[in-house]
């Protein structure tokens, strides 16, 4: 699924200026999902905007509203009395969410409310890691399962580096926590499979032409277009 | 009074004495929402209401099933409407009637704190605080830091004329709030720092 | 052997196909545009080493170019084996890079996936990792053997190349680390050096697994050689540097002696009894001092090793 952090409340504020009608429009798929910006956390964040605003004295208008999913016109429909009647619209939905926003209510202003950061797979409650990076050629079919282009921190295709040290990679994210390096995960999974000669193929360099490095990308799906 | 009712009782007195005292306007008369347990809290004002203890009348509580149906909005609400001080308080950690629900109302309070941090406003209007229903004096006590720490923080920057943060904080909740039972018996104003 | 079988024809490619025991050493650039700094270095290094690494914004933080620094050490007398990241560039430009070290009379590359960009002081950079270093080994060597780049197309003139790379045999999974010195070979390495070597029995353990595959007849191996300053560095290379493993008895044998001149003695004298330890193991066939801002060490390092003088190759 498609995850999001939310901003600080100081770089939305920036981005809110001094606009005198909001709406905060969550998304009730991915990032409602991963507790960022559904329903519940747009009213959240207007209410924190309301007392921010109340606390400076400020005469502002806080409303908040959800689409079933933002980056589908139909549900954009359904939101749109809301949005017309705005200064500006504070999205918290991925990336594709706010711009369907700001394509489909254009000129009207859409800013992001949120941070989309990763096509990740909840580990557990809460907790989510980064699984793909929509690369456009999939090669996990030789890397059992695991994918070297976003789980290793050098997208290497012959790994592990030199610095892989207790199945951990050298490099720590963010926050200082431990990341696995994945390519000792590949190893240690391709043994349980019986395929470890699939480690010791040479992979040549990647075709990246497939990805974001190829300009940006369209698909179409030519049977399934109505008639 | 069980003796470990009054340790409980002196220690929230004595945790209250800790922060340096800010000059406090003897005219501020804070509102402060309590989202109170019925298993717990809600029950422990009636018992100090039936031990004649008082406690500030600057209170006003809402019960609650649980502190684990609390939701940030919530907290979030009661401060929007005006609410200089919101504290919730559930059972012993470990003694939730729902097994959790209070562990919940503890992370949801901190992350208020964090969310009210980012806008300006001292963390300290909202707390969470855990008591049986068997702790009257506590309950006491905690109303009385409560509302001497809110005194001592001033007004909250965003009041509002006209809302009332005890009916904006029961509308946010919804069905989730029970009914307002009569109030405990013996709740009355007391001195300035008089605790028992 | 003739000058035209030679890959590239460069010092180090020379004194490892004589079976010579080869050195080399290591200079970092410096953080600003000032060429002395390489040029002091290579006068230190001159007549000690066979060639010296130019590292390539090591721990990836930005310093003078391999490419410039390479070519400065060249002009004062020292060879340049160029380090190149797969971090800091795409395809094109590690081939035109390549080309143009080539034209400057470059003739050893060293080929690596390059530290994290999290470690230098440009994180917030897009790392580019277009390639991995294996991918650059096999880029390398179809345009120094086929005249061809990357994407297929023939070159007007090849660039003469002796193609290094590096192997931790210290990083996990450790039984895939020769297997991965193997794959390296596949792609094209001519010699590797080692990540500095504290934990020599590790390393003679690792030397068994690359001599059972047969990998020491393929590829010259140069043995990392890092002298320990102080105990304190040794200390923080244990605690801190991923990859590095420094057991715990080096570390004390460093710390008995006080600390400055008799500290660095007693680290000079530990990476000698290493070089003599290493000419004896069978498949080493070098050793790559990486005196870190050291470099005043290495002269008598290499004296006391008795590898002294270094051959003078046609």
């Amino acid at each position: 699924m498609i995850t999001a952090e939310r901003k600080p409340f100081d770089e939305i504020l920036e981005l809110v200026g001094d606009k005198k009608k909001v709406l905060v429009a969550g998304c009730d798929t991915c990032v409602a999902i991963c507790l960022t910006g559904g329903e519940k956390e747009a009213e959240i964040l207007a209410s924190e905007l309301r007392i921010k605003a109340g606390q400076d004295g400020r005469a502002v208008e806080v409303e908040h509203t959800a689409a079933i999913r933002q980056c589908e016109w139909e549900y954009l429909d359904m939101i749109a009395e809301k949005v017309e009647a705005a200064d500006v619209v504070l999205s918290m939905a991925c990336g594709i969410g706010i711009q369907s926003m700001a394509e489909k209510f254009s000129p009207k202003i859409v800013v992001p409310a949120v941070n989309t950061n990763m096509l990740g797979m909840p580990q557990e409650h809460a907790v989510w890691l980064e699984r793909c990076g929509a690369c456009g050629e999939c090669v996990i079919g030789e890397t059992a399962g695991i994918c070297p282009v976003v789980r290793c921190s050098k997208s290497l295709m012959n790994g592990p580096c030199g610095g892989s040290h207790d199945g951990l990679c050298e490099v720590t994210g963010p926050d200082k926590e431990e990341i696995e390096c994945a390519w000792a995960l590949i190893w240690e999974r391709l043994n349980a499979q019986g395929r470890e000669e699939l480690m010791f193929i040479n992979r040549p360099p990647k075709n990246w032409s497939k990805s974001s490095s190829g300009g940006p990308r369209k698909m179409v799906r030519e049977e399934a277009k109505p008639v | 009074m069980a003796a470990t009712e009054v340790k409980a009782a002196d220690e929230a007195v004595t945790a209250a004495e800790e922060p340096p005292k800010k000059p406090v306007d003897p005219d501020f008369e804070p509102e402060i929402i309590v989202f109170a347990c019925h298993y717990c809290a809600y029950a422990a004002a009636d018992l100090a209401g039936s031990m004649r203890l008082q406690y500030p009348s600057n209170i006003r509580m809402i019960k609650l099933p649980c502190t684990g149906k609390l939701e940030v909005i919530h907290l979030l609400r009661a401060i929007e409407a005006g609410a200089d001080g919101v504290y919730a308080a559930g059972c012993m950690e470990g003694e939730c009637h729902y097994l959790k629900g209070n562990l919940w109302a503890r992370k949801r309070v901190d992350h208020v704190k964090d969310l009210l941090a980012e806008l300006g406003i001292e963390p300290e209007r909202v707390e969470m605080y855990n008591m049986s229903s068997a702790m009257g004096a506590k309950f006491a006590a905690v109303a009385t830091e409560f509302t001497q720490r809110i005194k001592e923080l001033g007004p909250n920057p965003v009041k509002r004329k006209g809302v009332s943060p005890h009916a904006a904080a029961r509308e946010a909740l919804g069905g989730v709030a029970m009914p307002d039972e009569p109030p405990p018996s013996a709740a009355a104003p007391v001195e300035e720092g008089h605790a028992e | 052997m003739t000058a035209t079988e030679y890959k590239a024809g460069s010092n180090l490619e020379k004194v490892l196909s004589t079976g010579t025991f080869a050195v080399t050493g290591e200079c970092g650039p410096p953080k600003g545009a000032d060429v002395t700094v390489i040029e002091e270095k290579a006068k230190l290094l001159k007549g000690y080493v066979d060639a010296v690494n130019i590292t390539d914004n090591q721990t990836a933080v930005v310093r003078v170019c391999s490419m410039a620094s390479g070519y400065t050490a060249q002009q004062n007398g020292v060879e340049a084996i160029m380090q190149m990241t797969c971090r800091d560039r795409n395809r094109l430009a590690m081939q035109a890079d390549i080309l143009g070290a080539s034209t400057l009379g470059i003739k050893n590359v060293l080929c690596l996936t390059g530290d994290h960009l999290s470690f230098g002081n440009h994180p917030e950079a897009r790392g580019v990792h277009d390639l991995d270093a294996i991918n650059l080994i096999k880029m390398y060597k179809d345009m120094r053997d086929e005249k061809k780049f990357q994407c297929g197309e023939e070159m007007t003139v090849a660039p003469p190349l002796y193609i290094g790379c590096a192997e931790n045999p210290f990083a996990d999974p450790f039984e895939l680390r020769a297997l991965r010195l193997k794959k390296k070979i596949e792609a094209g390495a001519d010699f590797v050096q080692t990540q500095c070597i504290f934990n020599v029995p590790k390393f003679k353990k690792w030397m068994e697994e690359v001599r059972a595959l047969g990998l020491h007849k393929e590829i010259k191996i140069l043995a990392g050689i890092t002298p320990m300053k102080g105990v304190g560095g040794a200390r923080y290379m244990q605690k801190f540097v991923p990859g590095i493993d420094v057991p715990q008895d080096i570390v004390d044998r460093m710390a008995v002696p006080e600390k400055g001149a008799p500290q660095q003695a007693e680290g000079k004298k530990i990476a000698v009894e290493m070089i003599k330890e290493f000419t004896e193991i069978e498949g080493v066939a070098g050793v790559h001092i990486m005196a870190i801002e050291w470099e005043i060490a290495v002269p008598e390092i290499v004296e006391a090793a008795g590898l002294m003088p270094r051959p003078a190759v046609a």
